[in-house]
This record gives C-alpha cells, sequence and structure tokens, in this order.
C-alpha cells in the first residue's frame, strides 16, 4: 500500500542571504561569464541550437559565448510551476515554491548491509532494495536513483536501476544516472508505457531528470544530448553544478556562486531554445574542497550556505530546486552525520527547496547506509516541524485554560492539552528515557533505526507493477544492451 | 656559491612564486652555477619543507600546487643547460597517466599529476577519454614504471580493467605497476581488477608509486 507523502507544506520560517542588490550582482557577472568567456557544451547537437540563437561558438574548443539577454528571453519560457507525477496520483508532488519534498541521495557505489552490517559493492538487489524503503517511508517524497546497478551492463545500468525502483514504489522517480542519447530514449519508453503513452507522460511526468555539470564552466556532451531528448518528451529537467570552492570554482563562494550559476543558467536556457516552455529546475549540490586532500567535503558551513544561496538563485530565476542537503562526509551515522544533515536540510528548507536531496547515504554520497536513511528522515522531521513556525490565535494563546489552571497548578488535564498534544514534535530516534533504562539495554538511534529498516525489507509490500508491464520494461531494457 | 641565493631559491618554491623563482634560475645561469646544484641545493629544499609544512597541517593543497608550479618553472629555465652539460635530474620513475575512455574529468588527474612531477616522478599525461591501449603503448613508448588510470564514473569505472588487459596482453606486467584512482574506486575494486594500488587522494597517490617503486 503507497504511504501518505509527509511533505513541508507551511514554510513559515525564512532566512535572508543575499539581498535583491547582491542576487542582481551575480546575474549580472554570471551573464558576463557565459556572454564573455563561455561554456564548453561539447555536444554537436548543443551547439548548433546555440548558434542558430545568436550565440557566438568555438567549434575547435566547443565552447559557446551566450549573449546575456539570450539567456535571459530563454530563461523566461521556462514555467514556474509543475507537477512531479507519481505511479500513485495521490503521491503526486506539486513545484509551486509552497513545498519541500525529502528524496533518496545518489548514486552510491557501496551499500551497508541492514542485517549483516558487512560493506558490498551495489547491486541491482540494492536498488529494489532501497526503492522499497523509500516507498515506505512517509518522509521520502521521491526516489532518486539512490545506489549504481554495478551487476548490470554500463549501457543499460541507468534502466535497470529505473526498473528496480518502479517495481517497488509508487513514488516519483528522478534519475541522475542516465547520460547517453540511447538510454534517455529508453528511459522516456519505460515511462510512457507506465503511464498509458508519451502524450499521457507529458501530462504526467512520472520520471524526471538530473545532469550534472562538469565544473568550471563545462558540460558533458552525453547529459547535453540525453537532456534534450528528455525536454522534448515534456518530462523536466534539472542541472545540477558541484563547482566547490578552490578547486572547480574560485575559492570565494560569490566567486563559486557565479560558475555554478554560469553552468546551470546556460544549460537551462539551451533547453529553453529547443523546447521553448519545457518544466526545467535548477539543481546544485556545491561545497568548499577539503584543502589538504582536495576531496569533495558533502559537508560543513559552506556547503549550508550554498544551500540558501541557490535556492535564491533558483527564485530569481523563477524554476523550482532541486538541492543538495543531506549527504554528509561522515564514515557512519554519526555525531558528524547528524550535524551536517541537520544544518544542510534545515537551511535549504528555511529558504523553501522544492527538492531536498538526499537521505540515506554516508561519506560524501557514496555508501548506503538504512541506518542512515531512517535516521536523516527523522531529522526531516524535525525540520518539518520546525518549517511550521508557531501559530498564533486566540486558540493558541489559551487565556481561557491558564486562567483555569493558574498559579501552582498544571495542563495535564486540560482538554485543550489533549486537543493539541499531537501537535508536538514527537522522536521515534531521540533517546529520552530515563538514565537508568539506557543503561540497562545500552542501545540507541542506530539500532532502533537498523531495526525499523529491517522491519520495512521484510515485511513492506509496495503496491506492485502490472505483471506485463514489467515484461514491457524488462523488453525495452533488452533493446540497448548489446 | 652564494648561500643567499640558494636561500632565496627555497623562499621562492615556499611562496609559491612562479616568475621569482624563474628569474633566480636565470640568475644562477648568469653566474655559472650547475642547474642541478641550483634545483637540489635550492628549489628541492623548498619543496621538502612546503611537503613538511603539509604535513604538519601548517600548509594546504595550493600550498603545494603553487611550490611545484614554481619548480617547474626554475627547472624549465635549468633545462637547457642541463642538456648542454649532459646532465640530468635523478627521477624516481616514471608515470604514465590518463582518464579512461569515455570519462571526460580531468581535475583529480591533473592534481596527482602535478603532485607525483614535484615530488620527483617524471609523468606523461595523456589527458581524458583515452583509448584503452593508448596507455601500454606510451608505457611501451617510454619505458614506464608506472601506470596511473583514472575515472570517475561508475561506469567508465569498468574501462580500468579493460586497460589493465592490455597491459597484460602487451606482457608489460608485472614490471610496469598499476594504480588507479577516482570517486568511485574502492580498495575491493583495485583489487578485483589487478591493479597494484589504488588511493583515494593527490598525496596518497605519491605515497603510494613511492612504494609501487620501493623508492
Amino acid at each position: 500500500m503507497s504511504v501518505k507523502i509527509n511533505a513541508i507544506d507551511q514554510l513559515r520560517l525564512s532566512l535572508n542571504i543575499l539581498s535583491r542588490e547582491e542576487v542582481h550582482k551575480i546575474h549580472t557577472a554570471t551573464l558576463d561569464v557565459i556572454e564573455s568567456i563561455g561554456v564548453r557544451f561539447p555536444s554537436q547537437k548543443a551547439l548548433n541550437i546555440l548558434e542558430a540563437h545568436g550565440a557566438t561558438v568555438e567549434w575547435e574548443t566547443m565552447i559557446a559565448k551566450i549573449p546575456g539577454r539570450v539567456v535571459e528571453d530563454a530563461l523566461k519560457t521556462a514555467p514556474p510551476i509543475y507537477t512531479l507525477a507519481a505511479r500513485d496520483p495521490a503521491q503526486d508532488l506539486p513545484m509551486d515554491g509552497q513545498h519541500v519534498f525529502l528524496g533518496t541521495d545518489g548514486c552510491c557505489i557501496e551499500v551497508i548491509d541492514a542485517f549483516t552490517g558487512e560493506r558490498r559493492r551495489t547491486t541491482k538487489k540494492d536498488s529494489e532494495d532501497c526503492a522499497r524503503v523509500a516507498d515506505a517511508l512517509e518522509e521520502v517524497g521521491f526516489w532518486w536513483s539512490m545506489v549504481s546497478a554495478q551487476d548490470q551492463p554500463p549501457e543499460s545500468r541507468s534502466l535497470h536501476e529505473l526498473e528496480a525502483a518502479w517495481r517497488n514504489t509508487t513514488k516519483h522517480l528522478q534519475t541522475e544516472s542516465i547520460v547517453t542519447e540511447p538510454e534517455m530514449a529508453a528511459a522516456i519508453e519505460m515511462a510512457a508505457a507506465i503511464v498509458g503513452g508519451k502524450d499521457a507522460l507529458r501530462k504526467r511526468p512520472i520520471l524526471s531528470i538530473m545532469q550534472c555539470t562538469t565544473s568550471p564552466l563545462g558540460h558533458d556532451g552525453g547529459s547535453l544530448e540525453a537532456g534534450l531528448l528528455a525536454a522534448e518528451a515534456g518530462l523536466p529537467v534539472g542541472y545540477m553544478t558541484m563547482a566547490s570552492c578552490a578547486f572547480s570554482g574560485p575559492v570565494t563562494m560569490a566567486g563559486s556562486l557565479v560558475v555554478g550559476n554560469a553552468e546551470v543558467i546556460s544549460a537551462l536556457a539551451l533547453m529553453q531554445l529547443a523546447h521553448p516552455g519545457a518544466p526545467v529546475y535548477y539543481a546544485a549540490a556545491q561545497t568548499a574542497m577539503d584543502l589538504r586532500t582536495g576531496g569533495y567535503t558533502g559537508g560543513g558551513p559552506e556547503d549550508y550556505l550554498f544551500g540558501a544561496a541557490t535556492n535564491v538563485l533558483s527564485d530569481f530565476y523563477n524554476v523550482p530546486l532541486s538541492m543538495g542537503a543531506f549527504a554528509t562526509g561522515a564514515k557512519e551515522p554519526d555525531w558528524q552525520a547528524a550535524v551536517d544533515n541537520a544544518f544542510s536540510s534545515f537551511v535549504a528548507s528555511l529558504t523553501g527547496s522544492d527538492m531536498l536531496l538526499g537521505c540515506g547515504l554516508l561519506n560524501g554520497s557514496r555508501i548506503l547506509s538504512y541506518e542512515a536513511m531512517v535516521m536523516d528522515c527523522e531529522i526531516y522531521s524535525i525540520v518539518h516541524k520546525m518549517m511550521n513556525g508557531i501559530t498564533v490565535n486566540d486558540d493558541t494563546l489559551a487565556l481561557d485554560v491558564i486562567r483555569a489552571v493558574g498559579p501552582g497548578g498544571n495542563f495535564l488535564k486540560q482538554k485543550h492539552t489533549r486537543a493539541h498534544m499531537r501537535e508536538l514534535w514527537q522522536p521515534r530516534l531521540m533517546d529520552r528515557r530515563p538514565y537508568g533504562q539506557w543503561e540497562e539495554k545500552r542501545d540507541g538511534a542506530r539500532d532502533w533505526a537498523r531495526a525499523k529498516a529491517q522491519d520495512i525489507l521484510t515485511n513492506h509490500q509496495p503496491d506492485p507493477l502490472d505483471t506485463k508491464l514489467a515484461a514491457e520494461l524488462s523488453r525495452i531494457i533488452a533493446t540497448v544492451e548489446k | 656559491m652564494s648561500q643567499e641565493l640558494f636561500d632565496a631559491m627555497k623562499q621562492s618554491i615556499v611562496d609559491g612564486d612562479e616568475e621569482q623563482a624563474a628569474k633566480l634560475a636565470q640568475q644562477a645561469l648568469a653566474q655559472g652555477i650547475d642547474p642541478l646544484v641550483a634545483i637540489n641545493d635550492g628549489y628541492v629544499l623548498g619543496i621538502t619543507y612546503v611537503g613538511e609544512q603539509f604535513g604538519a597541517g601548517e600548509m594546504f593543497l595550493p600550498d603545494l600546487m603553487l611550490a611545484a608550479e614554481a619548480m617547474k618553472a626554475a627547472v624549465a629555465v635549468l633545462e637547457p643547460e642541463m642538456q648542454r652539460r649532459g646532465t640530468q635530474r635523478q627521477m624516481l620513475g616514471k608515470v604514465v597517466l590518463g582518464t579512461v575512455k569515455g570519462d571526460i574529468h580531468e581535475i583529480g588527474k591533473n592534481l596527482v599529476a602535478t603532485m607525483l612531477s614535484a615530488s620527483g616522478f617524471e609523468v606523461y599525461d595523456l589527458g581524458v577519454d583515452v583509448p584503452f591501449e593508448k596507455f601500454a603503448q606510451k608505457a611501451r613508448e617510454v619505458n614506464a614504471d608506472i601506470v596511473g588510470i583514472s575515472a570517475l564514473l561508475t561506469t567508465t569505472m569498468v574501462g580500468q580493467k579493460t586497460v589493465i588487459e592490455t597491459l597484460d596482453d602487451m606482457g608489460l606486467r608485472p614490471k610496469v605497476k598499476v594504480m588507479v584512482g577516482g570517486a568511485p574506486v574502492t580498495k575491493s575494486w583495485a583489487e578485483e581488477i589487478g591493479a597494484d594500488g589504488f588511493s583515494e587522494d593527490a598525496m596518497g597517490a605519491v605515497t603510494l608509486a613511492k612504494r609501487l617503486l620501493n623508492a
């Protein structure tokens, strides 16, 4: 049975991170970069489109210098509001600026087995398992290709990941691992088969597409061409920058925002130039390089600030945002993971990320931990409660109740208390037991999270795909396999 | 010999000052100083110092990169004179590096190339999207000691295995050691495909290369 998604639907807290003037400065600098330095589009198809719309193309280097006004005009045709459809329509996700939906993180290469605790390479079976867990967790709004199905052929791996997910969850799917046209064509065919044809798919996109940029100031040719194909089919397409301070972007955050922004909006503009009105979204997971290893940090104050700032930029361009939050660099679901994931998800929610990526992975999105997945959902539920803010009205001011109890009494026996007590946040993983009880058992959040995941993996039965449909998906996948 | 000049050379590396390093190299040539002496008694001390400071957590990756660039600038000035004298720097070994076919990610690989060359390896960088057989061809051509194969995607990572197979087919191993790297690469993957080692970061790659050659 499909669960009701627990969306953050009251955005009552806010955060000021960039003034209008500062956003304008970033925008102007970005257009300067795109127009005078250019962005690399290693795709003949993409460059032809850009050139036809007035870009200057250096064919040798495949760098396009796009006039600022062309970019601005193109972005204006992007729809500000649309819906990410789900296999179960009750789980549709409105991208309307009024909601924050949690997705799973992706696309990891190792999994910590939920039962044995052993760490091993991911397979298609893990794609199925994590989709089933995502299906059961009410905090999870959509499934992002969570693990790499490394036992499947490279040319069809992304499709096996989708098939595994469609068989195991009714929620919306977002893939970030389709980087070739043949795979994208097959994915569109699979999605169309499920909703009943390509026109139906355009109305109910049960699949959205995430592509990565190649920082600094570049794209991947396959990603561009796959994205164009998806945009043509009406599937929402987003481009994600991971431009990192001191590494693939300037060391200063403002400079890295400019580099990342140039990558994202140049790609979104391309989608609009080719297919005006196609649903697109902004995506980012920027960070600061670790100064010692050169690695992607996956956490830290710069990440959190980027999360907030990117929201302001996507609002400026009036498109939804898929924001890389969570995704801690921690090796275990520990103190570091909690600090990273609490801050990053809260700050990105404060600024209204439509899509919040994503729960469940450790070590900078490399290792799936079911414990982390359940614990991240608990963090999300805290953020959810905070985003509701404080309601002030006659009922909540409760003057009558205060009068009835008076000095020295207590509020336990008040009907008002019973009527409202379930509005208080209820922990499932926080340990609020008396010390003695803890001392006896010495268990805690990780144990309870693991037990919950094990229970879901053992017992949860998602609404299955029709067997004919399942066979059709397999048939489509086989067409791209060598 | 001017100790002051050698100190300035060392300092130019520590400061990561390319122009200054090159200028001092020209001064050394004008004074008739043996280029090898300039390198070993001047510049290399700077690299060593920066390496130590990095190890102690006082300096960071950008310090190392800039020091390496300054070193390169100095060596470039001294190179012609070394050739004229028929001398050459004692290198730790030859490394052929590249990002495997289908993959255009280069920053990590470039970082490794810079750190290896700053640490005294002779590096042949094949660039990105490198055809599988090119690694073995280049390794044979330059008589390489190590081949380094980079991949950032799980789908291109399988190419690392193909490269190793071509090295095997050409009979270059076990003489030529193989190291692999990139975000999705793990110890178990490296073992499975028969690589001689893997590293998760650039400094680790240098340590690994030294270990593989007992240098």
